[in-house]
């Protein structure tokens, strides 16, 4: 994941993307998280590009980013911690563990550690309900979390 | 001959440590020079034993659990590929009282099969709905399933056939079915189980549903929080076109329907079907004022049928065995079975498919073996998110549409979630509170602002500011958001509210102690 991409590589893969997505219906989605995962998050200079090229106003596409928690507009941490927040997960003491991780990596929900390592966000269920408290990292599901599984967790990720 | 142990691949049994376990299975076969293979089923649905290894014997599949990777060298020692004795064995797996005591309809083939083999899903009654589907007009199809009783699994439990019929019968050549897999709510979790345990069932029930009105394209609407479940459909589109059972025509019927899975970008409110088109179109979720209904101007202007993975999931089940068969089960107008999802503070949690009509209290005790605490119940909340906390006085409520409704309570896409003792009813409906103001769409200002109010409103009972005052502020908040909102969400986030505030009113008497330090 390059995060410090030139503008014209941001239009070059951008349109590649567009490209490839233009023509199936309501592409606009899937645009955004494929340009997500090519860079991390929904760079400003690649706004303008789709919107021209599915014949949308700049702040249409601006609003739909905006609307939805996934698309960010700055880069992440190399990790991302998602801690699930759903009733749950609080019946099996995710706050007490969320307020825990969080001091100990000192941010808040949706901060990155000082060392770029990982970003914390809170997330609502990941149907992982019967395997409570439960995260996801990079993609990857773990449940039944303590303090220690989540130590762990952490210290792999700044290895 | 070859030995099989079955080491599920579902995001549950992921979450802990399936994947090593079924790698060190692998190395031990091949280290042996054991005659063995691993297959990655779904998962049965009892989720404290998971990882839920099993193996084929000639006495049937015997299960062990929960197995470490750690627990692997000594499985292998004690003959485990022959069902041997150890103390994970937990005997044959379908002896094991939580699953021998359900009714499988929709669910018999979950976690039994690997989910991407076609020949697997034929070899258990897979796609037998179809070929009878196949036979029939698309009104007779319609028919059976209004008399099937089947109703929408995804909350607001309208009878499918009803809808089914609407888009039939509406006018124009495109239509379209969107599968709603959105299930936002915590303590759900069955739609995921039927995408990554069994997706052709899915695709069976969708292309069924275009048969019978008319629809030749199909969409998938899930969240992004479901990276396996979308993996896992994605796969089995592939292998269903190739198989001819999706695309121009559908096992050389000359019918065509085509399908594709959409991943939504975090919000929970597109869980709403007007919502879920719109972003299914590229817009913001914001929900649609209703009429028009979307079985007659839907996704793109188009009649669509919007339908809950779990409904559309019913629908090869009942044209195979009848409607008559899936009608018998249930009581009053609640037919069929339905997909319990026991989560949270709970011994056995865990999916349980049943006839509609246990009481509450079954489920939890008798079921689920009350909390995993070991502490007394104190709450449940049934429903997600949206859906009232009850409590043990009132475990006598049975598991139907009706008897919840009137009980101030909802049942939803049932989901059970259990809480022990410890927890503060305050903080909870807080939550519930917190929960509309970050997820709400901002279209009507009774939830958009009336959330953001309540929080506010319950803090302050919380710091015994004017607690009386503030409570009965409570209630008129609620009162507005229930009967000035657009759609559910803003409309029922006041249940939760509500029910921790009548049933368990210790919980915002204000603290003693803190009132002593302020
Ligand atoms: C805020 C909100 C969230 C919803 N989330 C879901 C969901 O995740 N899955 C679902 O099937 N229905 C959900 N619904 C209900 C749908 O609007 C709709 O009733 C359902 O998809 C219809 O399908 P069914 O008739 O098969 O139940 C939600 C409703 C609201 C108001
Ligand atoms: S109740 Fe809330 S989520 Fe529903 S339409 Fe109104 S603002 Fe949107």
């Amino acid at each position: 994941m390059n995060i410090r991409s030139s503008v014209d590589d941001i239009l070059s893969r951008t349109s590649a993307i567009v490209e490839e997505h233009k023509r199936s219906e309501g592409p606009l989605l899937p645009i955004l998280h494929a340009v997500q995962e090519a860079f991390g998050f929904i760079p400003e200079d690649a706004k303008p590009l789709i919107a021209q090229a599915l014949n949308l106003s700049r702040a249409e596409v601006h609003g739909v980013v905006s609307f939805y928690h996934d698309f960010r507009s700055e880069p992440s941490g190399r990790h991302v911690l998602k801690l699930c927040r759903g009733e749950a997960c609080q019946s099996m003491g995710a706050d007490r563990l969320a307020d825990e991780l969080k001091r100990l990596l000192d941010v808040e929900w949706g901060g990155t550690t000082a060392d770029g390592a990982v970003t914390v966000e809170p997330v609502f269920c990941l149907g992982l309900c019967a395997c409570a408290p439960s995260a996801m990292l990079d993609g990857q599901v773990h449940g039944r979390l303590d303090g220690e599984s989540c130590a762990a967790l952490i210290a792999e990720v700044r290895r | 001959m070859t030995i099989t142990v079955f080491v599920p691949c579902d995001a549950a049994a992921l979450a802990v440590g399936a994947d090593k376990v079924a790698a060190a299975i692998s190395r031990e076969i091949e280290a042996r020079g054991v005659d063995a293979r691993v297959v990655r089923n779904g998962s049965r649905g009892l989720l404290w034993l998971e990882p839920m290894v099993e193996v084929r014997t000639e006495h049937g599949r015997i299960a062990y659990g929960p197995v470490t990777p750690g627990d692997v060298p000594e499985l292998f020692a004690a003959d485990f590929l022959r069902g041997g004795a150890h103390p994970l064995c937990q005997g044959r797996t379908r002896d094991i009282p939580f699953l021998r005591n359900q009714t499988r309809l929709t669910f018999a083939r979950c976690g039994v099969t690997d989910p991407l083999s076609l020949d697997d899903f034929r070899a258990y009654s897979g796609l037998k709905g179809l070929e009878k589907a196949l036979a029939m007009s698309p009104g007779e199809i319609v028919a059976a399933v209004t008399e099937s009783g089947l109703r929408g699994r995804g909350g607001a439990g309208f009878p499918t056939g009803i809808k089914w019929k609407t888009v039939l019968d509406a006018p124009g050549t495109t239509k379209y079915i969107v599968c709603n897999a959105d299930e936002g709510d915590s303590g759900t979790f069955s739609d995921r189980m039927v995408m990554e345990g069994d997706p052709f069932m899915l695709i069976e029930g969708m292309i069924i549903a275009g048969m019978a009105t008319g629809a030749t394209k199909g969409y998938i609407y899930t969240r992004s929080e479901y990276p396996h479940a979308i993996e896992t459909m994605r796969r089995a589109i592939t292998i269903a076109r190739e198989a001819n059972l999706l695309g121009p025509s559908i096992l050389g019927s000359g019918r065509a329907f085509d399908l594709d899975v959409r991943e939504g970008a975090g919000a929970y409110v597109c869980g709403e079907e007007t919502s879920l088109l719109n972003s299914l179109e590229g817009k913001r979720g914001i929900v649609r004022a209703k009429p028009p209904l979307p079985a007659l101007q839907g996704l793109f202007g188009c009649p669509t049928v919007v339908n809950n993975v779990i409904s559309l999931a019913s629908v090869p089940v009942i044209l195979d065995r009848g409607p008559a068969f899936y009608r018998d089960f249930g009581v009053g107008r609640s037919h069929g079975t339905i997909p319990i999802q026991l989560a949270g503070n709970v011994k056995h949690g865990g999916l349980y498919e049943t006839a509609f009509g246990l009481s509450l209290g079954e489920i939890v005790n008798d079921i689920g073996g009350g909390t995993l605490s070991g502490r007394p119940v104190k709450a449940v909340q049934v429903g997600g998110p949206l859906g009232a906390y009850f409590p043990p006085s009132l475990f006598d409520t049975v598991f139907d549409y009706e008897a919840f409704a009137a009980r101030d309570g909802l049942i939803g896409h049932a989901g059970i979630v259990v809480f022990d003792d410890t927890v503060d009813m305050l903080k909870q409906a807080r939550f519930a509170m917190e929960f509309c103001a970050i997820e709400s769409c901002g279209k009507c200002t009774p939830c958009r602002i009336g959330s953001t109010r309540g929080v506010e409103t319950v803090d302050r009972i919380a710091h015994g500011i004017e607690p009386e005052q503030n409570k009965a502020l409570l209630g008129d908040l609620c009162n507005t958001m229930k009967f000035g909102s657009l759609c559910a969400l803003g409309g029922f986030t006041p249940y939760p509210v509500m029910s921790a505030l009548k049933h368990f009113p210790e919980d915002f008497a204000p603290a003693p102690v803190k009132e002593a330090a302020e």
